[in-house]
């Protein structure tokens, strides 16, 4: 069996050359001069100022504001340096208590709200960095969110039906809306 | 299960089985000789001449293998080199420093195999040159390399009474240039369009809208943590209002991942991370682009073996299985947690604990079903937080070798494999000296068959129980109580098979780990390819047999259910008592006796 030394390189050197080199430079042009704004990161500027990107869900925590999926990324929620899920097995406690603290949670900022809690407003998404809660998710924070504006609940309720994602089937993901974009347009509104 | 999800999954199948023909007639005319190739013979020429190849010089399966493994090596070494020494290479904007011996080595070897086990979290680990002129690389040699062990086992069935079985690096740069390429570049444009990054800027600052409140473990002056009074560690408030947003070549990438079955992503959580996957589009792509190769391969099959029945049988068997794994893991996830029942949510979205809500329960519990059939493993949600069943049909759909589609290549040969073991089975029965495709199968073949049948569950078994005996292997658990066993039991199924998803609670990024894991990882890739290789071999040296009356035909509906029992069973018969511990003791825990009584 002879070894043959300068076949192994070159073809190495050369697929290195092509799939590590030109292809991704190639995809790169394209992306520049076709897509610039999805290739740089949907980025959302306001007064010429980066205030997030809207695919990159942000925490929310005021009652002002729509709160987004819990988030388990470390060592604070919805860091977008390093994405991660909470990875809790189905049977673990401690997905129990985190979900029933959290139904506590929104509870206790709405106390007069007794429906059921929508399952995605309780669980935390997979990458940490989820940017959207369901359409039903988004309704059961609609008295707070106006309570807490002092807005009338037809002006909210028309700012999710607007900001509201297709969904290709409804089965390849829930009707949606995009928390951050949703509650910019809230305070151009009304700036709080 | 919701209309909503046979629909999806309906379309699917439907788009997917347009293209197999003519996606299975280009790869053959890429391959083969063909007025394709002729057309392009003046720039091969010339190509093949700078690198030194001579493609008329084929080569015996033995030359072949040693070929394609001493090639793979110098592919893993170069990848293993850039990690360590990224720190002082340029396109590294974050300054990212090298990556550990142990973890560089893990990477190195899953990316090679196609199976991309991802210990590291690629934004705070991977330079851009690492990630692209490494990581990328090995998404395309990978899957090259299981087309050209497929093409040479094609060669052995087709030819006869000859010991050449086709010229590695002719088959390499073909795979690589005509096939993944040009799949891959369209489909990272589709990707950029959808929203996935492309680019090389540094990490972006933003200011966030609200300031987010959180607690750090307090540290004293040479960052040790504090305890209390109850040996609790201490806790200190730290608040922040900046997000850094990763960047970087990712769309690229990303095509090749799910083009090329390798399950690598730019990111820690792969394809659920929004400047991956960014839109239910995105999504139905990728899971396209999954099984997109493999299942053309099987029609590419037919045609060089000279009759196409034989590949649609097989196409046939892959579709029933998938269907019946997808229909289990979707209603199973859609179903829901019953111990959160109780607590006032309304669970009508199913499972949404690790998913996200772009894909839904469905959308990311049939990417789970595909990732794990197609042998890609970049997932779209925590496989670690699916129902007992979910994570069942993920795990199930590795052990049984990866045959349901598969990975590029190596999933046809995997199917064509259990294809001989089946009618060696009935030949047995029926007292004839068994035949597949014109070729008697005899001892020599069957000898590698088991070899390459037997070492993956020998990986998986042997692996699990030595993790869950050692305190290295039982620290890595996430979850309490057999949650912890099937994590375990993941790891080294998704290893040995090549897959590359995780039960990703396990602290997989440790010594232990990281050197059992790539130890499986080698041992099944290479355990299984080259006895194929082999196979090639023996069976291009038989006379081609004429079909008689007595010859067991292997394209119809009794073969199809006969090549369907036998991977059940090997696999069952493999798996079983790991998986009663597992995913089923899980499962009669969640939902008890109770439960199952009411009507």
């Amino acid at each position: 069996m002879n070894l043959n030394l300068r076949a192994l390189l070159s073809t190495f050197l050369f697929l290195v050359f092509t799939t590590g080199l030109a292809y991704p430079l190639l995809v790169t042009a394209i992306a520049q001069i076709f897509f610039p704004f999805q290739a740089n990161g949907s980025l959302i500027v306001n007064d010429g100022k980066a205030v997030g990107s809207r695919l990159i869900g942000q925490n929310f925590s005021s009652e002002g504001y729509f709160w987004g999926r819990p988030s388990a990324t470390a060592p604070y929620p919805y860091n977008a340096g390093l994405s991660g899920g909470s990875n809790l097995g189905p049977l673990n406690p401690a997905l129990v208590q985190s979900v029933n603290s959290r139904i506590h949670m929104l509870q206790a900022a709405d106390p007069g709200n007794r429906a059921p809690v929508p399952v995605d407003l309780a669980t935390s998404s997979a990458s940490g960095l989820d940017p959207h809660i369901s359409l039903s998710a988004a309704r059961y924070q609609l008295g707070r969110v106006a309570r807490a504006r002092g807005m009338p609940l037809e002006v909210v309720d028309g700012l999710i039906a607007a900001h509201q994602e297709p969904s290709l089937f409804s089965a390849t993901g829930e009707a949606r809306v995009n928390v951050l974009e949703l509650n910019l347009a809230l305070d151009d509104i009304k700036p709080r | 299960m919701t209309s909503d999800a046979f629909v999806l999954l309906a379309f699917f199948l439907a788009v997917l089985l347009l293209t197999v023909k003519p996606l299975g007639v280009f790869i053959v005319t890429a391959m083969e000789p063909s007025r394709l190739l002729a057309a392009l013979e003046p720039m091969e020429s010339r190509l093949f001449g700078l690198l030194g190849l001579d493609p008329r010089k084929e080569m015996n399966w033995r030359e072949y293998a040693y070929a394609l493994v001493l090639f793979n090596s110098i592919a893993a070494l170069w990848v293993y080199l850039l990690q360590r020494w990224q720190g002082s290479l340029p396109l590294n904007p974050q300054g990212l420093s090298a990556v550990s011996p142990d973890s560089s080595l893990n990477t190195a070897i899953s990316f090679l195999t196609a199976a991309c086990w991802q210990a590291y979290a690629g934004e705070v680990t991977m330079s851009y040159l690492t990630q692209m002129m490494g990581l990328g690389v090995l998404n395309f040699i990978a899957p090259a390399t299981g087309l050209c062990v497929a093409f040479a086992l094609l060669r052995g069935f087709s030819r006869h009474e000859t010991s050449l079985i086709g010229n590695f690096w002719v088959d390499m740069v073909r795979s690589c240039l005509y096939v993944l390429l040009p799949l891959s570049l369209l489909l990272a444009v589709f990707l950029v369009q959808q929203g996935a990054i492309q680019n090389f800027h540094p990490y972006a600052e933003v200011q966030t809208l609200e300031t987010t409140r959180y607690e750090v473990p307090t540290v004293d002056a040479s960052g040790l943590a504090l305890k209390d009074a109850q040996g609790q560690p201490r806790m200190e408030p730290a608040s922040t209002r900046r997000q850094s947003l990763p960047m970087g070549p990712a769309a690229s990438m990303d095509a090749t991942k799910v083009m090329g079955n390798n399950g690598g992503g730019f990111f820690n959580v792969n394809a659920a991370h929004p400047f991956e996957n960014p839109t239910p589009l995105s999504n139905l792509a990728g899971m396209l682009a999954m099984f997109l190769i493999p299942a053309a391969l099987c029609y590419s099959f037919g045609s060089v073996v000279g009759d196409t029945r034989q590949g649609w049988a097989l196409l046939a068997t892959m579709v029933f299985m998938f269907a019946g794994s997808a229909l289990v893991a979707v209603w199973a996830e859609q179903a829901g947690n019953p111990l959160l029942a109780g607590l006032g949510l309304d669970q009508t979205a199913g499972n949404l604990e690790g998913k996200e809500i772009r894909f839904g329960s469905a959308g990311s519990s049939l990417w789970g079903v595909i990732t794990t059939a197609s042998g890609t493993g970049g997932s779209n949600a925590m496989h670690d937080s699916f129902t007992p069943l979910g994570g069942f049909v993920c795990l199930w759909l590795m052990q049984v070798g990866e045959v349901v589609f598969g990975g590029i290549g190596v999933g046809l040969v995997g199917m064509l494999v259990f294809a001989i073991v089946a009618v060696f089975i009935s030949g047995l029965m029926i007292g004839r000296t068994p035949e597949y495709l014109g070729k008697k199968i005899e001892s020599f073949e069957m000898k590698m068959v088991s070899i390459s049948i037997l070492v993956t569950p020998l990986l998986v078994l042997v692996g699990t129980a030595v993790s869950v005996l050692l305190p290295e292997g039982k620290m890595g658990m996430l979850n309490p109580g057999a949650h912890g066993f099937s994590e375990v039991l993941y790891a080294f199924s998704s290893a040995a098979n090549n897959n590359g998803s995780a039960f990703a609670g396990l602290s997989a990024n440790t010594p232990y780990y990281n050197t059992m894991l790539a130890v499986a990882l080698w041992f099944g890739r290479f355990f299984a390819i080259i006895p194929y290789l082999a196979i090639a071999g023996a069976l291009a040296k038989k006379h081609r047999l004429e079909t008689s009356e007595g010859t067991l035909p292997t394209h119809g509906v009794l073969f199809v259910m006969l090549l369907m029992a036998t991977v059940l069973i090997v696999g069952a018969l493999t798996y079983f008592p790991s998986l009663a511990l597992g995913p089923f003791a899980e499962h009669f825990a969640l939902w008890p006796q109770t439960q199952w009584s009411k009507p």
